[in-house]
């Protein structure tokens, strides 16, 4: 079982990440699901309608404004990264928690590694599921490595300059 | 000077450890080289051809003799001895070892200097008028502007992965010298008729593979938006900048395909949600940072006009530099100076650490303490009473800073080229030298004038050819290196990219084809008209025709 990190510790995780080719075919009723976004954009009905828990998952390129009136109905919202240097999902996740209030979890899948987790987080991420060949006891370290930011972002709604002592 | 409280000190010294990690997991093994590669790039560390590159930042490129000395000791303990000016004023390194590297951050930090973001697909160094804050033309010190970027830009979460590099200039002058319209943002500090402050704004400039002049899409910026304004454009890059190609992922691609009016709105759009949220700028943060770059205490004094007129006619060698490498102050007795990193034979922007080292006494001793690199790879002694120039320049000159070519066709812009850089298609700095050599008589350099000759290694076109009033370009002709000559570019208010005069030319026929434009020039010229001014009014051909003629 995948261990994926979520607010600052390493939980076991209980989600399932559907491929992106799924279909309504077998989909468990009870299972917590992520559901590629095109699979919700054509049946939101029928996985409204299941007992499980439900999160969307947005490729990079997939934009956040084609789900925005929606966002009541996901527990989590994963956006996948196809890079760790392709950037696109944190204006993304910075824009779900600021502009859109979304109060659930926002989670990183892809290629997640340590060293663009304190980015991501400020940008609004909450969970983390690295890439598999990655030790998540290792990645918490990266929330420490800095203790001052200069911006205002989703963890800190003052830039530094309406800080400063 | 901006000096840093404690927690600019603590963000810096936070980095240093983080580096120092990433680059011991590297050479563990933990981190593969695909993984390092962005890590190392955003800390300005290039693996080059023969050694690790070290980009040191400059911001706007001020710095304290303070710093230059620290910078001597890197140059003497981690590298052969000497350093090299970029064209984004900042400092390099090609000679340090990679195992050194946070040692060598750690030595910087201890100075208020740092190497975060002087490379990778992020925001880079913020550069400007190297004579900010003492030039007679200038409206609004840009120093303040370029600090307050910075502090926005330096580890940005949402824009440490963009699609391509971005960098951006502010200019409060008059003329631009900072070349704001070649950049990925230009912003220019204006008074709006009721004598607030503001910005215009242009995206979109650039040079590289693709040079375009950027499109003014904001004529009046009041400067408490402008981090909403500079995030609102980022966000709209970072999402819809092309990341497919990267040779088309720069910001000027964007505004291209969209057009500047339609990218303008989504800006506009974009900004409507951030506009007077938190991150607008108080007035108190603008004085805070402000009160550093207040006037240094000069002196109340008069100009020289008379006594250095008399110094000239005595002096020759003296008129000759003061013409050319003296720049009018603000205040009445002041000059700035600028040290001419161009003798012939040393690779353009490049000293030794005793060269830092002198450099940082004679700030000391004449100027306040600081001094500006310049895009233009010299570097400028701002605050120079002129009653002590005389003085200077006798120092100057057994320093090997006096050379008097500023702004003269040996004064050459020029990237590391093939010698050093990984990237490059040909060398860049034999060219120059040859050149320098080819147009070797003072007398005739002093009577073609203001001419910039840019030189770059390859397309990336970090020697700025597209805007050289004479662009060299070297390219790869089957494994052989060749160069393209363009003319007609200019980086200044009215900046214009150069055109391509025809086939490239062998190494060895450079310097001779430079001649043949020369030729040209001095021909067709009427009276006192600049290189750049007589090409726009006769155009290519009569060039063409000399430099490509068959028995010529």
């Amino acid at each position: 079982m995948q261990r994926i990190i979520k607010n600052g510790q390493i939980i076991d995780e209980t989600w399932h990440l559907l491929p992106k080719d799924a279909t309504l075919e077998g989909l468990s009723n009870c299972d917590d699901l992520i559901v590629p976004l095109e699979l919700w954009s054509e049946h939101a009905h029928a996985l409204k309608a299941r007992d499980g828990g439900l999160g969307v998952w947005l490729e990079a390129g997939e934009e956040i404004e084609e789900i925005a009136d929606q966002l009541d109905n996901f527990q989590v919202i994963a956006l996948n990264f196809p890079a760790f240097t392709d950037g696109r999902h944190s204006s993304t996740a910075y824009m779900l928690r600021t502009r859109y209030g979304y109060k659930g979890e926002i989670r990183a899948i892809g290629d997640v590694l340590r060293d663009q987790l304190f980015a991501l987080r400020r940008c609004g991420f909450d969970a983390f599921a690295l890439r598999e060949d990655k030790d998540p006891q290792d990645a918490l370290q990266a929330f420490t490595e800095y203790s001052e930011v200069y911006q205002a972002s989703s963890d800190q709604p003052l830039p530094l300059f309406r800080r400063r002592a | 000077m901006y000096v840093y409280d404690q927690y600019d000190q603590t963000i810096i010294e936070d980095r240093v450890k983080q580096f120092r990690d990433q680059t011991r997991r590297y050479l563990a093994g933990e981190l593969s080289e695909a993984e390092f590669r962005p890590l190392r790039l955003q800390n300005g560390l290039y693996i080059q051809r023969y050694a690790p590159m070290l980009r040191i930042a400059v911001p706007y490129g001020l710095l304290s003799s303070k710093q230059v000395r620290k910078l001597a000791d890197i140059a003497r303990n981690y590298d052969k001895g000497y350093a090299h000016i970029s064209t984004r004023q900042n400092v390099q390194f090609n000679w340090c070892e990679l195992e050194d590297i946070p040692e060598i951050l750690a030595e910087l930090s201890t100075v208020q200097m740092h190497a975060i973001q002087t490379s990778g697909n992020c925001i880079r160094n913020t550069t400007t008028d190297q004579f900010a804050g003492v030039a007679k033309d200038e409206i609004i010190d840009p120093r303040p502007w370029c600090e307050i970027i910075r502090q926005w830009s330096t580890f940005h979460p949402e824009f440490a992965h963009l699609p391509r590099k971005f960098k951006i200039a502010v200019n409060g002058a008059v003329s631009d010298r900072a070349a704001i319209e070649v950049h990925d943002i230009g912003l220019e500090a204006v008074n709006n008729e009721v004598g607030e402050l503001g910005f215009r704004v242009s995206v979109g400039g650039g040079l590289g593979r693709t040079p375009i002049v950027g499109s003014f899409i904001n004529e009046f910026l009041p400067w408490q938006h402008l981090i909403s304004y500079l995030d609102a454009i980022l966000r709209v890059y970072n999402r819809y900048g092309r990341r497919d190609n990267k040779y088309k992922a720069r910001i000027k691609i964007l505004v291209k395909a969209l057009t500047p009016e339609v990218f303008a709105e989504r800006v506009n759009a974009e900004w409507a949600h951030l506009k007077d949220g938190p991150t607008t700028l108080t007035e108190a943060e603008v004085q805070r940072v402000a009160a550093h770059f207040v006037d240094p205490d000069y002196k109340t004094l008069q100009d020289q006009d008379a006594e250095l007129a008399a110094l000239d006619a005595e002096h020759p060698g003296f008129a000759r530099w003061r013409q050319r490498n003296t720049f009018a102050h603000k205040k009445p007795g002041y000059v700035a100076v600028t040290l001419s990193l161009k003798p012939t034979a040393v690779a353009p922007g490049d000293l030794t650490d005793k060269q830092l080292d002198a450099v940082a006494d004679l700030a000391d001793r004449y100027s306040f303490g600081e001094v500006r690199n310049s895009h233009n790879q010299n570097i400028i002694l701002a605050d120079i009473e002129q009653a002590q120039l005389f003085t200077l320049w006798g120092e100057l000159r057994e320093k090997g800073f006096a050379t008097p070519n500023v702004g003269l066709l040996t004064d050459i812009i020029c990237c590391p080229g093939g010698d050093f850089c990984s990237l490059a298609n040909a060398k860049s700095i034999p060219i120059a030298e040859a050149i320098q050599r080819r147009f070797d008589d003072l007398d005739y350099l002093f009577d073609i004038g203001e001419i910039d000759l840019n030189i770059s290694g390859c397309m990336n076109a970090c020697g700025h050819h597209h805007v050289g009033h004479i662009g060299i370009l070297g390219v790869d002709k089957k494994g052989e290196e060749f160069y393209q000559v363009s003319l007609g570019g200019s980086s200044g208010r009215d900046a214009s990219l150069a055109k391509i005069l025809g086939p490239a030319f062998a190494q060895d026929d450079v310097a001779g084809v430079i001649e043949k434009i020369i030729n040209v020039y001095v021909e067709k010229r009427d009276d006192e008209e600049s290189f750049l001014d007589t090409f726009r009014r006769v155009g290519v051909d009569p060039f063409k025709e000399r430099v490509y003629a068959a028995n010529n």
